[in-house]
């Protein structure tokens, strides 16, 4: 036994067929670097050649290792992928609200920039957009999402490998996607800006999320698939669908980076924004949702409200989500009757959309004085709060009437930060602070009353921010339409620009506050997980009735 | 009555379940786009950019000018007052991706053909504060000391066509020569003004030695939204 064990035996052939995979994508990889026509193709073959090789070895590693030393035990749940997209989330968070920090300033000392092409705010804003949404909004997902699917399913997620693919995956498109941007690498498309091989090479990791999560479902140990699933899945699933359709597009040459979409003019903006809009319905909306139906309930010790209402607007929700893009376009060369049809879905999301902010708060029934006690909860029924606001404000604002003066504005902005920052942002960080105690097994977090200073930060932060921007964007509609007696335009164009400093001003301030607070949330995270337990005294018990 | 525990107990049909429900939208209100006739406007003069254009367009899009910078005029008064007349669909329909754009932290740019001189335009992407001093843009020196590579135009020409631009084997074949013609003042431009009527010849970034990118974004800039001829297009015969 111990003489077979030291040969080189293939000990798993399914690793080694994977490991020859790679290695030919690896000859692949070299093969374009070096007939690269453009610098930034060369430098993102050999990140994919690198992250390839890394994959080649490790996996014919795992080939040809003694039959003894891979059989780890199948048992439990597999937490070690979550502890690290826990991670990678923090990580791309704060990286991602620095960014935005940065391109804050910058509009505010637009020489910041120096006359430096890598730095500038056209090629820093998808840095931002993305860090923030896909890197730190995308990593919280899919570790939320493997945490929760194998919670509710009683079972082990499918696969040794494929979970690790999934997140590996997932950080070099991120890595490959950043790094374009700053190298002038686009698609000029708003939230889909990675280029053609970058795509490539999401959907390969996302089919393999798609089937983790599937075959994790088929093999679950309930006879229901729980609600927080349904949302993942759909959210898994129309990705997949929106990023196919809308990446469509036809590189110049294998060996270079350009690409030309497939779609024109009219038709490309409606299919960019039928994605665009449904990123942040099926992405920031569905995804959190899903954390929502799992860390509420499990947070406020409550069952979720209704199960009826969950089934009523989870399939309202993504019927009506998916027409809605056209509110983008309003008033542009779109035809009429598809801005019409744009517009009424709008109104009608507005619907599933409350229909799940009142499942999500009505949940604390019963448990409404934990509100009191426990700021984790605290920060995930404020997220639900944002979640409202910004879901009635979406259709207020795909009113034509109204869109003629919020569109192309600050308000905008405004907008869709009290959505990412209020709902999107904080869901997840109360999902962060709820798993790493659990996952890390330890009995608390490090501090609960740095917690509390996290939310107050933040929520000062996102309040300078929003109201900021949204009395901006209000401020510069209206000087764009004014008139002065005479019947001209009262202001130039650059009198609403200067106009805006003070606002960029605040809102950069309120940005800091909030990059402030995360940075806090990972110095608590990162004690929670060594172990640390600060002696803190918190008011536990609920304060006691007067007695007359 | 609905029964959701069919789709409950089964992850496949949940599955199937979503994508059918989330694939309505989407086909009723996209797929016509490209069916319906009246989608775009029937207008004289659009033509397929110049080689020159269509490298000063690509710069435009590394640079995430889009982020800034709108290219459709809505038809609000204040904006057609600002702006000049408002977009047609047929203006973009040779633009591989669109740029209409979402925000205006700077002006709309649908029209700005012709608006500024190039000399203006140099300065002001050299440092845009040195003629407007209240802009917030980020300066752009280096468009002026990187030479434009043209050697991979006509693959760019070639993709274009691909897509649906119609760009003829005459103007694949031409493309250097055109892309090098059009910022050379003493260049034969007869066969460039042919294939490409309205396109504008000048040395753009006033360094008649070498081709660089200034000259290619000068280019695009000083042809936005001047190919439609307006005398010609009627709005009555285009309600959609």
């Amino acid at each position: 036994m111990s003489s077979k064990s030291m040969s080189l035996s293939i000990a798993s052939p399914f690793d080694g067929m994977l490991a020859l995979v790679f290695a030919a994508a690896f000859l692949g990889a070299l093969v374009v670097g070096g007939r690269a026509v453009d610098g930034p193709m060369a430098v993102h073959a050999a990140i994919f050649a690198l992250a390839f090789l890394t994959a080649a070895i490790f996996l014919g590693q795992r080939a040809v290792m003694a039959n003894g030393a891979i059989a780890t035990p199948e048992t439990g749940y597999s937490d070690e992928v979550i502890k690290a997209g826990v991670i990678s989330s923090v990580f791309w968070g704060i990286a991602g609200f620095l960014v935005g920090l940065m391109i804050a300033l910058e509009m505010c000392f637009p020489d910041l920039s120096h006359g430096l092409p890598w730095i500038n705010f056209g090629r820093l804003r998808p840095v931002h957009t993305s860090a923030v949404i896909f890197a730190f909004g995308g990593n919280v997902l899919i570790s939320t999402s493997f945490y929760v699917v194998q919670r509710t399913c009683r079972t082990r997620l499918a696969g040794l490998i494929a979970p690790w693919f999934v997140f590996w995956g997932y950080q070099l498109f991120i890595v490959v996607a950043a790094t374009g941007y700053v190298l002038g690498v686009t698609e000029a498309r708003e939230y889909a800006e990675p280029e053609w091989y970058a795509d490539i090479w999401l959907t390969v990791v996302w089919v393999v999320y798609l089937l983790v999560f599937l075959a994790t479902l088929a093999k679950r140990k309930e006879p229901h698939i729980y609600v927080a699933n349904w949302f993942y899945l759909a959210f898994i699933a129309t990705v997949a669908v929106l990023h196919l359709v809308n990446n469509a597009s036809l590189p110049v040459t294998i060996f270079g980076s350009k690409s030309y979409s497939a779609f024109a003019g009219v038709q490309d903006a409606l299919t960019q924004w039928w994605y665009g809009h449904n990123a942040v319905g099926f992405f920031l909306t569905a995804g959190f949702l899903g954390i929502m139906y799992y860390f509420v309930p499990k947070r406020a010790e409550r069952p979720v409200y209704s199960y009826r209402l969950s089934i009523v607007h989870f399939w309202a929700l993504i019927f009506l989500y998916i027409w809605a893009g056209p509110h983008h376009l309003l008033y542009t060369a779109l035809p009429e009757w598809a801005q019409t049809l744009g517009m009424t879905f709008s109104i009608m999301l507005w619907m599933p959309s409350w229909g799940g902010m009142i499942n999500g708060l009505m949940t604390l029934s019963g448990a409404w004085d934990k509100l009191r006690t426990d700021p984790v909860l605290r920060m995930m029924v404020v997220a639900i709060a944002f979640y409202g606001m910004s879901t009635f404000e979406g259709p207020l604002m795909s009113i034509k009437t109204v869109n003629a003066l919020s569109h192309y504005t600050e308000w905008g902005i405004g907008h869709v930060h009290s959505g990412s920052l209020g709902w999107v942002g904080y869901i997840s960080m109360g999902a962060l602070y709820c798993m790493v105690p659990w996952l890390w097994k330890r009995p608390r977090l490090y501090s609960l009353q740095l917690v509390n200073v996290h939310f107050w930060i933040s929520t000062i932060g996102i309040v300078l921010y929003i109201t900021s921007m949204w009395v901006g964007g209000i401020l510069q509609g209206l000087m764009w339409r004014a008139y002065d007696n005479l019947g001209f335009l009262q202001y130039s164009f650059i009198e609403t620009v200067e106009a805006m400093h003070p606002f960029y001003l605040i809102r950069a301030l309120g940005g800091s506050l909030f990059l402030i607070g995360a940075l806090i949330m990972a110095y608590n995270l990162w004690r929670t997980a060594r172990g640390d337990e600060r002696v803190e005294t918190i008011a536990t018990a609920p304060l006691k009735p007067a007695i007359a | 009555m609905f029964n959701n525990e069919f789709f409950e107990k089964n992850s496949i049909f949940l599955l199937i379940g979503t994508l059918i429900v989330i694939s309505i939208g989407g086909i009723v209100e996209i797929a016509p786009l490209f069916f319906l006739e009246s989608t775009i406007e029937k207008v004289e003069g659009m033509r397929p950019y110049t080689p020159l254009e269509l490298v000063g367009r690509n710069i435009y899009i590394r640079e995430g000018c889009y982020n800034c910078h709108s290219q459709m005029i809505r038809p609000l008064r204040d904006e057609v007052e600002r702006y000049g007349h408002y977009s047609l669909a047929a203006e973009s329909m040779y633009d591989h991706p669109f740029q209409w754009g979402s925000k205006r932290t700077g002006p709309d740019l649908a029209r700005v053909g012709g608006k500024y001189s190039d000399e203006w335009h140099r300065d002001h992407m050299r440092d845009p504060r040195s003629v407007v001093p209240g802009s917030i843009m980020p300066a752009y020196p280096f468009l002026a000391q990187t030479e434009v590579e043209p050697t991979m135009i006509a693959d760019h020409l070639r993709a274009n066509r691909a897509v649906g631009v119609p760009y003829t084997d005459d103007m694949i074949q031409n493309a250097v020569a055109d892309l090098m013609a059009q910022s050379n003042p003493d260049a034969d431009t007869a066969g460039l003004l042919k294939r490409y009527p309205k396109a504008i010849v000048r040395d753009f970034d006033g360094n008649p030695k070498r081709i660089t990118e200034l000259d290619a974004v000068i280019a695009y800039m000083q042809m936005l939204g001047t190919l439609v001829d307006f005398s010609q297009y009627n709005a009555e015969e285009f309600q959609r």
